[in-house]
This record gives structure tokens, sequence and C-alpha cells, in this order.
């Protein structure tokens, strides 16, 4: 497998920092009411962990290990606050839904772990792509998520699509033919909704035998 | 020795290089987006301002004059609010205002009140609450047009007592499952009203004050930046 590959389906699946390493869970259980509050912040993950991943790795050489920590925390906090204002500015009515959980995308430990692990010891090339699978992993289980609990608690699907990508979206609403669960958009329905999809992954992982969490931690275990 | 102070001039350095960079990078980003997310505050701003006021005004023209007043009793919020006086040739036509409704289920409702110069509702919005999903907030305009029924009241039709929910023998629906909201929007719209009422002439007034010193202000800017020919 190439190297590329291998990346990819760690962020994406193997190591997935939400639904494996259960990292970034905060906003991940608030936003995700609806597939598209889920997948702008996955989105905006997405671009911050690439970013940082690349310049971290850019200056890699030149790190000072006891101030390193502080360093990824101040560029990670530029970058994401440079995103807030342009949300704000470019993207008003989504903004004020997201409005507090775009800032806390700094405190998303999954970044800081891609930043530590991965970007202060690996060339450009690979810190980028395993930053844009991290992002991509993450992104996923907010649509996820965020679709399963739209559909269950509203009975729609893609509502809101056009404060993301403009008017003409509107009409991809789908409204299913019921009203849809209460408990599913409160809080409760989010670690419902997230126990249903770890349990899922974890059933797929067995089924086809590849490597799950359980031995991967027993590995650790052992040395 | 030499060692140590070359690693902590590296370290400053390196501080020192980053935060200059994320330093222009976050200035940049504000640059750019600070006169967009003002104009989309305003756009918002006139947007709700319009949701509440009589269709006759367009938003292009609405031009709404701020003041601010204070009124913790009636209108439950400690601190001064804004309030939008809207007027056309020096006569006041509407004034837009917030106002809580303390008694929200959960936590109190906060709301935009629209009325017209001589004190009848043009528009009602809840603007925040926290009220039970799938009972209480049917209060969104979003959710149901139960909030619409109070356009065209006043504080003299109907008559102070039936501002309440037909369940409390007044003259306003009730919210199946949640006559707590249906109870605390109706009084708190009725202290907003009992607020105008009481003070429209003063707010006017100053309003009118407020719009003409606008105007002198405008026009002494526009006669300085005349350019002179001599």
């Amino acid at each position: 497998m190439s190297r590329v590959r291998v990346l990819m389906l760690g962020g994406l699946w193997r190591n997935n920092p939400a639904l494996v390493l259960l990292l970034g869970l905060c906003p991940l259980l608030a936003v995700t009411t609806t597939l598209v509050n889920g997948l702008t912040l996955g989105l905006a993950t997405l671009v911050v962990v690439a970013a940082t991943n690349t310049i971290v790795s850019m200056m890699r050489h030149s790190l000072v290990a006891v101030v390193r920590i502080p360093l990824f925390v101040l560029i990670i906090a530029s970058i994401v606050t440079c995103i807030d204002l342009l949300t704000h500015a470019l993207l008003f009515e989504l903004h004020e839904i997201l409005g507090l959980f775009i800032p806390l995308i700094i405190t998303n430990c999954a970044i800081l772990a891609q930043a530590e692990t991965v970007a202060s010891r690996r060339p450009v090339n690979e810190s980028l792509v395993s930053g844009i699978a991290t992002g991509l992993g993450f992104c996923g289980v907010l649509v996820v998520l965020g679709a399963i609990r739209e559909v269950v608690g509203q009975g729609t699907l893609l509502a809101g699509l056009d404060l993301l990508v403009g008017p003409w979206a509107a009409n991809l609403r789908i409204d299913l033919p019921f009203d849809g669960m209460l408990v599913a958009v409160l809080p409760p329905g989010a670690f419902f909704g997230l126990a249903v999809v770890i349990a899922l992954r974890n059933l797929i992982a067995a089924r086809t035998g590849a490597p799950g969490r359980r031995m991967r931690t027993a590995r650790v275990r052992r040395s | 020795m030499a060692a140590t102070e070359r690693t902590a001039l590296r370290t400053l350095v390196l501080v020192g290089v980053i935060a200059v960079g994320a330093a222009a990078l976050v200035s940049g980003s504000y640059e750019f987006s600070r006169d967009r997310i003002e104009a989309n505050r305003q756009e918002r701003l006139l947007q709700e301002l319009q949701s509440v006021l009589d269709s006759a005004f367009s938003k292009a023209a609405l031009n709404p004059t701020r003041i601010q007043a204070s009124d913790p009793q009636r209108l439950g919020y400690e601190d001064p609010v804004d309030v939008y006086i809207v007027q056309d040739e020096e006569r006041p036509r509407a004034a837009v205002f917030p106002a809580v409704a303390p008694d929200g289920y959960h936590a109190p409702i906060h709301l935009l009140i629209g009325v017209s110069a001589d004190g009848v509702v043009t528009g009602v919005r809840v603007i925040e609450h926290r009220e039970t999903p799938g009972l209480g907030d049917v209060i969104e305009i979003g959710k149901s047009d139960w909030i619409v029924q109070f356009d065209g009241k006043s504080l003299t039709s109907p008559q102070p007592p039936q501002w309440a929910v037909d369940d409390d023998d007044g003259s306003f629906d009730s919210i199946t499952g949640a006559t707590v909201t249906a109870r605390a929007v109706v009084a708190g719209v009725r202290s907003g009203l009992e607020f105008y009422e009481a003070r429209r002439e003063e707010l006017f007034a100053r309003a009118a004050d407020e719009a003409t010193d606008r105007a002198t202000e405008n026009a002494t800017d526009r006669a300085a930046e005349e350019p002179v020919n001599e």
C-alpha cells in the first residue's frame, strides 16, 4: 500500500479522530443537529487541521522542544480566528447558527495531536495528506451524525444548505413524510447517535478483520 | 553556557517570528472582514425591523433613528435598550423596541415589538427563547403563525382585562401543552406596549432631536467637503 493510502485510511477509518480516538467530541455533539451544520463545522476543522499541519511541518527543523506546544496552539488559534472572521463576513447566517463552535475548534485535541505526532516529525507532503485525512474523517462523522439526527429528529435532510452555498440549494431540501422524534435533536440524541455510529464502525471493523481498537491497545500494553 | 544562550536566543527568535506572522494573518483577515461583518449586521437589523413593521415601509426607506431608553420594570432589561423610531418628514411613524417576557417556561423570552405611532402593534417576533422544542417553540414565526395574532392589537383593543390567553378568558389563542409560554408572551407584549404608551412623547421628541442633529451634521460635513473655487 502506498504511503498516501495508509495515511488516508488512518485518518478516515483506522484512527478516525471522532470514532476511534474520540477527540473533539464537544463541538461534534453540539452542532450536529442538522447535516449542514455538521458539514460546515467539519469543513472549517478540515481547513484548520490541513493548514496547521503544513505550517508546523514546514518549520519542524527550527522548532524548540520546550515551547512547541504553545507555538502549536498559537498557530492553530490564529488560523481559527481567521476562519471565524471570514465565515462571519461571508456566511453570516450560518455563523450566527454555529456561533461559539467555530472558535472552539481551537480546543479540538485532534488538531493538536496531529501537530505533535505527525506534522512536527514528518515532511510537508505527508503531514498535509495526514491532516486532510484527519479532517475528512472528522467531517465525515459530523455529516453522518448530522444526517441521522436531522432525519430522525426533524424529518428533513439538507435543510439550510442554501445558507452555505447560495439560494439555489434551497430546493435540495428533502422533506420526509414524518415529523421526527424530538429526542434526536436534543443533547441526548447526540450521544445516542454517536453511540450508534461508533458501534457500526466497530462492527464493520470486526467483520472485515481489520485491526480495530482492541488489538492496538493490546499491543501498546505489551510494549 | 554558550549553548544554553544560543538555545534561548533561538527560542526567542522563533516565538517572535511566529507571533508576528500570526498577528499579521489575524489583522489581515480582520481588515478584510470588518466592513462586511458591519454591513451584514446592518442588513440583518433592517430585516428584523422590517419584519415587525407595516409592510408599507420598504427596507431601503426605513432609515431608523436609534435612541436608548431604560425601563427595567416594563421592558425587563436592566441596561438601556435600543429603541428604533421610523420617521418621515420629521413625523414619527412607528417604533421598534425589544422587550422581555420574564415568565417563560425555562428562561425569559426575548421579543421584538413593532408599533405604529398611535400604539397599534404591527408585528411581534421572538428573538430568543428556550421553550420546549415541539411545544412552546410554536411562538417562533418559522414554526407557526401564532405570534401574528398580536398584529393590529393595542392597549385599548382588546381592553386590558382581555390581554390574556383564552384559557384565562382573554382574547388571545393559547398553545396546547404550553400555556405558560403563551401567557408569558402575552404579558410580555402587553408590558412592552405599556412602556410605549407611557414614554411615547418623550421617545418621539428625542428621536426628532437626534434626526435634526444628524441632518445638521451631514450638512456641515458636506459643506466642509465642498471644494472652494476662487
